[in-house]
C-alpha cells in the first residue's frame, strides 16, 4: 500500500527529482508566499472575516506592498479571504465573481453560501494538478439565518468551522481562537456557531489577535492595514458596531448586511 | 519542407481552420453548465471533468516538486493528509469507524474534519490520503450512484461503486493522486466493505483499516475481532480501536465517528473525544464498561509505580 499517509522519511517512496531535472520553462515560475494573514469567526447571526494588507516577497528584493487587499465581498452575505501567492488569489477571486454573476443572471438571485462552497471546492479541485496557491477562508451567512466560515486548503478540500486563521501568523492565532472560541479544550463535534460570544467580543478579539501578532511576527510577514468584513443576518442587531472606521457596505437593503471595519497595524 | 510552411503560415485554409479551432476551443472553457442549475457544480455535473495541466514535460512531477512533504518538509502546498479510519463487516453490519485529525506538514490543519462521506443513506466512504481528493471523487461517486439509481430502478450495489470508483481514479495514475477509502454498504447480498486506493487497488474484505494508524488500529481490531459480535460489541470494537491509533499516531487524534451500516441503511452513532475515552471511556453509550481505555487507568491501583489508594483510616471509637 502507497504513502496515504505521512510515512517516515526512512522509507518513504520515492525521492524528489532535482530541481534542475524537472526543467520548468520560464513562464511557469512556482508560486511564492506573498504572506499576510486572514480569519474568520462565526457567531449567532453574524461572521466576521479579516485579513491584513501587507505583501512581501511578491517582488523578490523590493520592499513588501503596503495596501493589498486580500479579503473580498462576494455578495451580501458572502465574504471570501484569500491567503497565499497574491496573483493566484487575485485571479481566482476574479473568477468566482464571474461564476456568481452568471449565476445572478440565469437565477436573479445570489447563490447561496453553502453553494458557493461547493462552487469553491470544485474550481480549486479543477486546477488538482497545477494548483492555485491560494488558502481560501468562506465566511457569511447561510439561507437559515446561521452564520458559517468554511476553509479550504489549495485543492478545494472544505470544512465548515467556527474559527479558522490562515497565513503567516495562523500557528500562533489558532491556537489562541481556539481557546477563545471553543468552550473546552476538545472541540465540539458538529462545528457551529459560538453561542457565547457577542461581536462586540469577536471583533476585540480579532483585532487583539492581530495587533499582537503583527508585534511578534518579522515585519514582512504581517502589518499595515487590517480589513475587517462584518455579516449580519437579517435582522441581528448592530450592537458593537459603533465603532470608529466603520461602514456599511451593504448593497440590497432589507437582507443580510455588510459592514466594514479599517484599521492600520503599525 | 512544404508541410512545415502550411502549419506556420498564417494566411491559407489551414491557418484558417486552426483558428476557427481555438476559437471553438475558447468557447469550450465555458460550458453552458455554468448559467444553469449547475452552476455551484461546475465541471462536476458535466461528464469526465477536465483539469488544468501545467505545461512542462513532466506534469505530475513537477506537481510533486511542489506538493510531496514526505520527501520536502519546506515545499510549497502542504497537502492534507494523515489519519485512522478502518471499517469491518460481521453479522450485524458493518462498523464504520474514523478520527477527525487532519495534519498539513507538522501542523494540526484541524480536529474537525468528517473523514466519512455520505454518498447516500445505504453508502458511506472513508477518506485517507489527500483530502481535497477523497473529498472531490467520493462526491462525484455520489452523483453518478445517484444516476444509476434513475437508470436502472434500483440502488447501486457496494461492489459496482467502488469499481466505478476505482476505474476512475485509475485513470489518473501517476498524476499524483493520493486517496485510500473504503466504499461500505449494504446491498442486495447483504453487508459489504471494498477497499479501493489511488493506485488502482480494489479488494473486497471484511475487515479494513487505512492511514498512518492503521497499524495500530488493525492491532486492537485484530484480537477483538469475529463474525459473531454483538451490535454493542462491535462499537466498542471500532470506537477502541480508533482510540488506540488516535493515542499512538501523532497524525491521528481528536475524535472518533461511529457509524453503523444495517439492512435499513447508515446511522451515525456519535462523536467521541479520544482524550476523553483515554481518562473517562465512551461514556453511557452501548458497548462501553464505563472506564478510561487508558492503561495507567485501567491499571490504577495495581502496579507499585501506581499503588492503589491508601484505604480510609477508619477510626475506632470506643
Amino acid at each position: 500500500m502507497a504513502a496515504y499517509f505521512q510515512a517516515p522519511t526512512a522509507y518513504s517512496r520515492t525521492a524528489l527529482p532535482p530541481l534542475a531535472a524537472v526543467s520548468a520553462p520560464q513562464h511557469l515560475v512556482p508560486p511564492s508566499d506573498t504572506s499576510g494573514t486572514i480569519m474568520a469567526i462565526t457567531g449567532v447571526g453574524f461572521t466576521v472575516i479579516a485579513g491584513d494588507a501587507r505583501r512581501g516577497d511578491a517582488f523578490g528584493a523590493y520592499p513588501q506592498v503596503r495596501f493589498v487587499p486580500t479579503v473580498f465581498r462576494l455578495t451580501d452575505k458572502a465574504v471570501l479571504a484569500t491567503n497565499g501567492f497574491a496573483s493566484d488569489g487575485n485571479i481566482f477571486i476574479k473568477k468566482v465573481r464571474q461564476r456568481l454573476d452568471w449565476y445572478r443572471h440565469a437565477h436573479a438571485k445570489d447563490m447561496s453560501l453553502h453553494a458557493i462552497a461547493l462552487l469553491i471546492q470544485s474550481m480549486l479541485y479543477q486546477r488538482r494538478f497545477c494548483p492555485f496557491y491560494v488558502h481560501n477562508i468562506l465566511g457569511g451567512i447561510e439561507d437559515d439565518g446561521s452564520g458559517a466560515v468554511y476553509s479550504f486548503d489549495e485543492v478545494g478540500s472544505y470544512v465548515r468551522e467556527t474559527c479558522r486563521a490562515a497565513g503567516s501568523a495562523s500557528t500562533m492565532l489558532q491556537p489562541f481562537l481556539d481557546s477563545q472560541i471553543y468552550p473546552k479544550s476538545s472541540q465540539p463535534p458538529t462545528p457551529g456557531s459560538a453561542t457565547h460570544l457577542s461581536l462586540a467580543r469577536v471583533l476585540a478579539l480579532v483585532m487583539d489577535s492581530y495587533k499582537h501578532a503583527a508585534d511578534r511576527l518579522s515585519h514582512d510577514q504581517i502589518g499595515d492595514g487590517l480589513e475587517v468584513y462584518i455579516v449580519l443576518s437579517k435582522g441581528t442587531s448592530t450592537q458593537g458596531l459603533n465603532i470608529e472606521g466603520v461602514s456599511e457596505v451593504t448593497s440590497i437593503p432589507g437582507g443580510e448586511r455588510i459592514f466594514l471595519l479599517r484599521r492600520s497595524l503599525a | 519542407m512544404n508541410t512545415f510552411v502550411q502549419r506556420f503560415s498564417t494566411t491559407g485554409a489551414l491557418s484558417e481552420a486552426r483558428k476557427a479551432k481555438a476559437l471553438a476551443a475558447d468557447d469550450e472553457e465555458f460550458s453552458d453548465a455554468a448559467w444553469g442549475s449547475e452552476a455551484g457544480f461546475g465541471n462536476i455535473a458535466n461528464g469526465v471533468p477536465t483539469f488544468a495541466v501545467p505545461a512542462v514535460p513532466d506534469p505530475s512531477a513537477f506537481l510533486r516538486l511542489h506538493t510531496d512533504d514526505h520527501a520536502d518538509p519546506s515545499c510549497r502546498i502542504k497537502i492534507q493528509h494523515g489519519t485512522t479510519t478502518l471499517a469491518f463487516r460481521y453479522k450485524g453490519g458493518v462498523i464504520v469507524a474514523v478520527d477527525s485529525r487532519a495534519t498539513a506538514g507538522s501542523y494540526i490543519a484541524s480536529g474537525t474534519v468528517k473523514k466519512v462521506i455520505e454518498i447516500n443513506p445505504y453508502l458511506l466512504g472513508t477518506m485517507a490520503g489527500g483530502a481535497a481528493d477523497c473529498q472531490y471523487w467520493e462526491t462525484y461517486l455520489g452523483i453518478h450512484c445517484r444516476l444509476h439509481e434513475l437508470r436502472n430502478r434500483e440502488r447501486i450495489s457496494v461492489s459496482a461503486a467502488s469499481k466505478y470508483l476505482s476505474n476512475l481514479v485509475y485513470s489518473y495514475k501517476g498524476m499524483g493522486l493520493s486517496m485510500g477509502t473504503m466504499i461500505c454498504g449494504w446491498d442486495k447480498t447483504g453487508p459489504a466493505v471494498f477497499y479501493v486506493d489511488s493506485d488502482g487497488t480494489r479488494l473486497k474484505g471484511d475487515l479494513f483499516s487505512v492511514g498512518s494508524g492503521s497499524t495500530h488500529a488493525y492491532g486492537v481490531l485484530d484480537q477483538g475481532y469475529h463474525w459473531d459480535l454483538s451490535d454493542e460489541e462491535a462499537q466498542e470494537l471500532g470506537r477502541r480501536s480508533i482510540y488506540a491509533a488516535g493515542h499512538r499516531d501523532a497524525f491521528s487524534g481528536n475524535t472518533c465517528n461511529l457509524y453503523h451500516i444495517k439492512q435499513d441503511g447508515w446511522h451515525f452513532l456519535g462523536n467521541f473525544d479520544i482524550s476523553k475515552m483515554h481518562y473517562e471511556g465512551p461514556g453511557d453509550v452501548p458497548g462501553s464498561f464505563g472506564k478510561g481505555y487508558g492503561y495507567d487507568i485501567r491499571v490504577e491501583g495495581r502496579s507499585s509505580a501506581n499503588p492503589p489508594p491508601a484505604a480510609p483510616t477508619t477510626t475506632v471509637t470506643a
